[in-house]
């Protein structure tokens, strides 16, 4: 227990520490590349988002910054489409899907690590194997399915591929192999049952792990494309991302309109990245360190 | 009487089996992720198999069985060979760059201190942001005649020509209505998305060297370049080893950017940024010959399971020495 917590904070710490501002050349050249870089890497998004402040005839202008700003693009997204179901439909499917991921995820991930059974071994090989079946292989097989079972352009049917990822599973169980077993085969002698172990005991334990696991899982279902795109039929059905790739044909060229769309798109995301991301990057540091 | 009768029960239950109890309660946690990936994940492959296999009908009953035929057609497909090529020349392209980019990134962000919380969210922020918001407002950046490419070139251009300097100005490109450069362009908008999960990953690797390692070398005279050769380089070797596998199982996979970037001819011009993926959907979604794409989807999983285990089997055996 001692050891693991240890090595936790530690890493935590050497992250987190705010260290004297060395001027060495050196660092100079790196604040000079970085700052290179960070123009290329905002550059598209600040577009993105400063164009939906333009109005219609500014858009095809080349200044950066809007000469006069607006909000009349996003008040037209908002009242005249259908974006405001798209997102709700996108909250859901992503909400929906996140809370499965980290409860299935981290149940199997413990499952895996804590329990012994026979064919243990063959069941997590199995998990692993299914990383490498690409997307684009079951989605004919699922569209086939789908439609037998009435699937199609329902919710169910949008956020069940999503529900239990392979990569989820392994990253939980990474981190429950971190643990001591003693901890909980002293639960155990008192009398807690295998479900009580691994929910008051084991699920506290991998807070971070399940943090960088939630993020990863709602960016991942908010953005997915390919999937809804095939199994939403009717436009109240539409997730963002299929909404505003189909904005074409309902919206022509009318770039500002699709710009407030994107801008809009991205803003529960950024939310769920920024309240999430000190906790990210602590997960992921635990996974690296165990390699 | 019920009471004194239900009672012993449990006691001798766990007194008997107290390690098949603990698998009872494996099998109970399992009982829904398993149906869950032998019906969804399982068995849908095995049937996508199945299925190209067959002639296409909508009507399951009138699909003729007729071995290896879609397999064949694979061969003389020059659409489907143009697709490959494609794929693979985005994977040759956008997994090294940025691998490269991502490792040179993340050692700048270790060395500087001040603003490092802010720089890491920027780099990642590309990372968060929809495939689909991503290829769009790169589509218009791109864009020949309204895009801010074309006219920063335009603007560079007559810059030097009022100077008299003619050899500096550029013409405008292109970009992606262009064959040979809609590729490029393409790879340019992946690489730039998948830039900050890359990023990331390798700050956690860097994070996890001890730094008694560099210290004890700096002691003995090494240099920063080779610190970075005999130090981080080779423990850093797993850590690569996962993002060159998971990466080029998404380069292979590539679709969400190569379907948005291009509004009217999806795939490009003559094809040229088309992908496998992207083309497996135009023949099941849009063609109609499931059969086919089945078989397409087949030849995809094959190609990522050969080149993963190819890679498995080089990082493996760098690792033993």
């Amino acid at each position: 227990m001692t050891v693991t917590t240890q090595t936790r904070t530690e890493v935590g710490a050497a992250w987190n520490r705010p260290r004297r501002f060395r001027t060495q050349p050196l660092v100079i050249v790196a604040y000079l590349l970085l700052g290179a870089g960070i123009v290329i890497m905002m550059f598209p998004i600040l577009w993105m988002v400063l164009s939906a402040f333009k109005d219609a005839r500014e858009i095809f202008g080349f200044n950066f910054w809007p000469k006069t700003w607006t909000l009349e693009n996003f008040r037209e997204v908002l009242f005249d489409t259908d974006f405001p179901r798209w997102f709700l439909n996108s909250l859901i499917v992503a909400v929906a899907t996140t809370t499965s991921v980290l409860f299935f995820c981290s149940l199997v991930g413990y499952t895996l690590t804590r329990l012994r059974f026979p064919g243990r071994n063959i069941v997590f090989v199995l998990i692993l194997s299914t990383l490498m079946i690409p997307t684009e292989m079951l989605v004919i097989p699922w569209f086939v399915m789908s439609s037998e079972f009435g699937w199609i352009n329902t919710y169910w049917g949008i956020a069940f591929p999503g529900l239990i990822p392979a990569f989820g599973v392994f990253l939980m169980r990474q981190f429950f192999e971190t643990l001591p077993r003693d901890l909980f085969d002293a639960a155990r002698v008192d009398g807690m049952n295998e479900f009580g172990l691994f929910w008051y005991i084991g699920l506290p334990l991998v807070r971070p792990a399940l943090a960088a696991l939630g993020i990863f899982a709602f960016i991942g279902n908010w953005n997915a494309f390919l999937w809804p795109l095939i199994i939403s039929k009717s436009a109240e059905m539409r997730t963002v991302p299929v909404g505003v790739a189909l904005f074409s044909g309902e919206a022509g060229t009318a770039w500002n309109l699709i710009m407030a769309t994107n801008a809009m798109a991205i803003i529960p995301v950024l939310i769920v990245f920024f309240i999430f991301q000190k906790q990210i990057i602590e997960g992921v540091v635990l996974t690296g360190t165990k390699g | 009487m019920q009471p004194r009768l239900e009672q012993p029960r449990p006691r001798r239950r766990l007194r008997l089996t107290l390690a098949s109890r603990e698998a009872l309660w494996a099998y109970a946690f399992l009982l829904i992720p398993l149906a869950f990936y032998l019906v969804l994940r399982i068995y849908p492959a095995i049937q996508s198999l199945w299925l190209s296999l067959f002639s296409w009908h909508v009507d399951p009953a009138q699909r003729e069985f007729q071995g290896l035929g879609y397999y064949r057609d694979l061969l003389t497909d020059s659409k489907l060979h143009r697709a490959l090529l494609n794929t693979l020349l985005y994977t040759l392209i956008i997994v090294p760059v940025q691998l490269i980019l991502g490792l040179v990134i993340a050692q700048l962000l270790n060395a500087v201190t001040v603003l490092r919380g802010l720089f890491r969210a920027i780099y990642f922020a590309p990372y968060v942001t929809p495939a689909v918001a991503v290829a769009w407002v790169w589509g218009w950046m791109y864009s020949v005649n309204f895009g801010v490419f074309n006219n920063m070139l335009i603007e560079w251009s007559i810059f030097w020509e009022e100077r008299g300097i003619t050899w500096l100005t550029i013409d405008p490109q292109p970009f992606l209505s262009s064959p040979d450069q809609a590729l490029v362009s393409v790879a340019v908008v992946v690489i730039w998305q998948q830039l900050g999960f890359q990023v990331i990953i390798f700050l956690a690797g860097l994070q996890g060297i001890p730094s008694m390692f560099y210290e004890a070398a700096k002691i003995d005279g090494a240099g920063g370049w080779a610190l970075f050769r005999h130090i981080t380089l080779p423990l850093l070797r797993p850590v690569i080893a996962f993002l060159v596998i998971i990466s080029t199982i998404y380069a292979l996979q590539l679709f969400d950017q190569v379907v948005n970037i291009n509004f009217t001819d999806q795939g490009g011009p003559v094809s040229s940024t088309l992908t496998i993926a992207l083309y497996m959907y135009q023949e099941a979604f849009f063609s109609f010959r499931f059969g086919y794409a089945a078989a397409v989807t087949v030849l995809l999983f094959v190609i990522i399971l050969v080149i993963t285990l190819i890679q498995l089997r080089f990082f493996s055996r760098r690792l033993e020495y």
